[in-house]
């Protein structure tokens, strides 16, 4: 396994939906600055948007992290998600399709889930939730495993 | 990181009227607020003009997310409860790519290549040959 370095590209806050748009903004700049082609950057883009606004709502705001990865001949993007508020308390749950706890669709986290090629929660009731998901350069979609 | 001073701009969207059909044309990044002013814009401005359709070109939006589907979504089923019919045009690929993945495929909603298709699409049928026999475009 190489070892993946990494450079911090930004970190901005998620407090509104105007910072929605700033964080969508960031994440095309940087995923055109790390190489991504237009359909991948268009489903980063959409993730991160997913992401950010269950910041938003889910977690009474937050922050996003982006960090720019190396891993030998791979390049790639890292975005981290992070709030203070309720937690999750069932993760599998709020990642199956059509389950909400607001007024969304229930899309969000299955959704952003499937448009990367990581993706990890850690989060607990009353200590907040943090997102991260990652996609690299050239690499094609994930199997789909889940067929629940 | 700099990305310049101008920030994502959030206007108001502009809802034109082309006879029959009110046409509103997105560009580039549309804040929530900005959607949901404009799903009540269209819902007033088609029970004020009694226009037939709605014709919403998105040639110009790089990302749909589960929120914006939705609201297309919303401003269609509120257009038909008016007798208005929805037709969104000019969906960028990636973006149709990207939705069908998200989960999002927006069964209800009427697309069409571009504008024109559209209003194609709307036009009532009208055929000089033989009147009332125009071909039926889903009713």
């Amino acid at each position: 396994m190489t070892e993946t370095s990494g450079r911090v590209a930004a970190c901005l806050p998620i407090r509104s939906d105007t910072d929605l748009a700033w964080v969508r903004q960031h994440v095309r700049q940087a995923a055109a600055e790390v190489g991504f082609g237009l359909v991948e950057q268009t489903k980063l883009i959409t993730a991160a948007s997913e992401l950010a606004r269950n910041t938003l709502v889910h977690g009474g705001g937050g922050q996003v992290e982006s960090v720019f990865l190396d891993r030998g001949h791979a390049r790639g993007l890292r975005l981290t998600f992070t709030d203070e508020g309720p937690g999750i308390p069932d993760v599998e749950r709020a990642l199956t399709d059509g389950y909400t706890s607001g007024a969304g669709l229930g899309l969000g986290l299955g959704g952003a889930r499937r448009l990367v090629h990581e993706f990890s929660i850690d989060t607990s009731p009353g200590h907040g939730t943090s997102v991260t998901v990652v996609c690299w350069v050239g690499v094609p979609p994930r199997p789909r495993e889940e067929a629940r | 990181m700099s990305w310049g001073l101008e920030g994502p701009v959030s206007t108001h969207v502009p809802v034109l009227r082309i006879g029959d059909v009110l046409l509103v044309t997105l560009q580039g990044e549309l804040h929530d607020k900005a959607a949901e002013q404009l799903q009540q814009d269209i819902g007033e401005a088609v029970a004020g003009s009694s226009a037939g359709a709605v014709v919403i070109d998105v040639s110009g939006v790089e990302i749909v997310d589960s929120f914006l589907g939705r609201v297309f979504a919303e401003i269609a089923a509120n257009a038909k409860l008016l007798a208005a019919a929805t037709v969104v045009a000019g969906m960028r690929p990636a973006v149709a790519i990207t939705l069908v993945e998200l989960g999002l495929t927006l069964p209800g909603l009427r697309t069409a290549l571009d504008v024109q298709e559209a209003l194609r699409m709307l036009a009532p049928p009208s055929s000089p040959l033989s009147p009332g026999q125009g071909r039926q475009e889903n009713a």
